[in-house]
């Protein structure tokens, strides 16, 4: 008998249950393998969990749609690699979700923008991108400045990130808010934060001692990015696919 | 189900066999060279598939014929680039500043190599050319904080200015207001005083009255006279070059409050060959000593 597509055309069921079963067949070739091919995932260490405060900045930065202008993911090319630094791993990316690769550049890549400017570059560029860089067409985030962070739940925030996957210990949870106070401070005892998180930039990062701010926050995120993995450390057979 | 495929009378076209309230609709087909080429790309397509990695299996992947690898191919790249500037990169590194600005190539060479590092990592603080904003230190100038000779320009762009780096530059200066080591007027009078070392406006009274506050307070890194001493990175404050501001409230401002700009270490993020050229842009920019 000649197959006849009236039984998909005339029947919304069948219909509907052939859709599902081709998608799921597209969506089983290109997932599950992710899950099971050894390499996906490069073998380097030093990738951690965002320590409390950077998770706040990271909060604010998928809030205010930093990733609709600003990717994070350097691609394996020569002009890239010698811009920005080493090629992004997926690995760098384990503890992000979700991640921040972003898909459009309108301003630079910031995977590797840790430690590349000041503190205080940073709030000066916030409050006014073009008192620093003159070209710039980003817009200005003074507000954050301003607005004091909202931490009431940062122990649901450590949570929620462990239900899907980040390793967040008891002890970090438990921890949270003084592990963000301490980093903003840097006339505190950091010795169990920098234990708990290494790496981890300390600092009155707005400049203003008296408040705890979205800058704060976002600042410590952006000190982070891409500074985790050491990779002066790291063998091209890490990395191979 | 296209039942009634018919020849129109007035194109010669058959029809698609539909029919609404009497509308019917031609099956104009594509032309063949559209089909054709279509049909080739679906047999590139199987070809790109045996070449390269394509095809996701359990634990692994199908890798093709050519055995293409992204990151090999990028480590390659920057390995023939590398190779390509080898010859250049080589001799600037044992070179001297004065051979590398006697050889007109390598000159050239290393300051275009310069100019490109310092686009892409100074300029978001120094601005293009180097010429500085506030709390950012203008480069073209011959005021230096630091030494503007090769070698502590180069140091500097090494290990940074308070950064991470342990032997980073370093000179915490008092914040004589907010900690309470100076009483506000003592301030403003040894205010008064620095203005007067450089000729500005200033208070003659009250900079006689400043300067025992300086001599006691001031003179073991800013110097006699303000001259400045680049091996403390304290700043001259005989010369109208101001990084905060030389007007009488920012002056104040900096004693009360202390400054520290913070410039991050390039040792760990820029090669060798790359920290030495920058020196030679920087240098070269107009105030190398």
């Amino acid at each position: 008998m000649r197959f006849s597509h009236a039984i998909f055309e005339k029947n919304a069921v069948m219909l509907t249950a052939a859709v599902l079963l081709t998608v799921a067949v597209g969506g089983l070739v290109e997932i599950v393998p992710l899950f099971t091919i050894e390499t996906t995932i490069e073998r380097v260490s030093g990738v951690r969990p965002y320590s409390p405060l950077e998770l706040m900045g990271r909060n604010i930065y998928v809030r205010e749609g930093c990733y609709l202008c600003h990717s994070q993911q350097i691609r394996p090319m020569r002009d890239e690699v010698e811009r920005y630094g080493p090629y992004s791993l997926a690995a760098e990316s384990i503890y992000d979700h979700p991640f921040q690769w972003g898909s459009k550049r309108t301003g630079p890549d910031l995977a590797r923008v840790g430690g590349r400017y000041s503190n205080e570059w940073h709030v000066l560029h916030m409050v006014d991108p073009r008192a620093v860089v003159p070209e710039s067409i980003m817009p200005s985030y003074p507000f954050l400045a301003d607005r004091k962070l909202e931490t009431k739940a940062i122990e649901k925030h450590l949570k929620a990130n462990r239900v899907v996957g980040v390793p967040y210990s008891d002890e970090m949870i438990a921890e949270a808010r003084a592990d963000l106070e301490a980093q903003a401070n840097p006339q505190s005892d950091t010795e169990a934060l920098m234990k708990r998180y290494p790496k981890a930039v300390v600092a009155d990062f707005d400049g203003n001692p008296a408040k705890l701010t979205e800058m704060d926050a976002l600042i410590a995120y952006l000190q982070v990015l891409g500074t985790m993995v050491d990779f002066t450390e790291v063998k091209p057979a890490d990395v191979k696919q | 189900m296209p039942t009634k495929i018919e020849k129109d009378s007035v194109t010669g076209t058959e029809t698609t066999g539909h029919e609404w309230d009497g509308i019917k609709e031609l099956n104009t087909p594509l032309p063949k060279w559209w089909i054709y080429t279509f049909y080739v790309t679906i047999a590139a397509s199987l070809v790109y598939y045996v070449l390269y990695p394509s095809i996701p299996l359990v634990s692994s992947y199908t890798k093709g014929l050519l055995g293409y690898d992204q990151r090999e191919d990028v480590a390659r790249s920057i390995e023939v680039a590398q190779a390509q500037q080898a010859p250049m990169v080589s001799r600037i590194r044992t070179a001297t500043l004065e051979q590398i600005r006697a050889d007109g190539a390598l000159n050239a060479f290393a300051m275009t190599g310069g100019r490109i590092a310092f686009n892409n990592n100074c300029a978001g603080c120094h601005q293009a050319g180097g010429a500085g904003a506030k709390g950012y230190p203008n480069l073209a100038d011959d005021d230096w904080l630091w030494g503007g000779a090769p070698d502590a320009i180069s140091g500097t762009i090494r290990h940074g200015v308070r950064s991470a780096d342990p032997d980073t530059r370093q000179n915490p200066m008092p914040r004589f207001g907010l900690d309470g080591m100076l009483k506000r007027s003592e301030i403003e009078d040894a205010a008064d005083y620095v203005l007067s070392l450089s000729g500005a406006k200033h208070n003659e009274a009250a900079a006689k009255r400043g300067e025992p506050i300086y001599a006691e307070q001031c003179v073991a890194c800013h110097g006699e006279k303000g001259i400045g001493n680049p091996e403390l990175g304290a700043p001259r404050l005989n010369d109208p070059i101001w990084l905060y501001g030389g007007d009488r409230a920012s002056v104040i401002e900096s004693i009360s409050n202390s400054r520290a700009g913070m410039m991050p270490a390039w040792a760990g993020r820029l090669d060798d060959a790359t920290i030495k050229m920058l020196t030679l842009y920087v240098h070269g920019l107009g105030g190398g000593q």
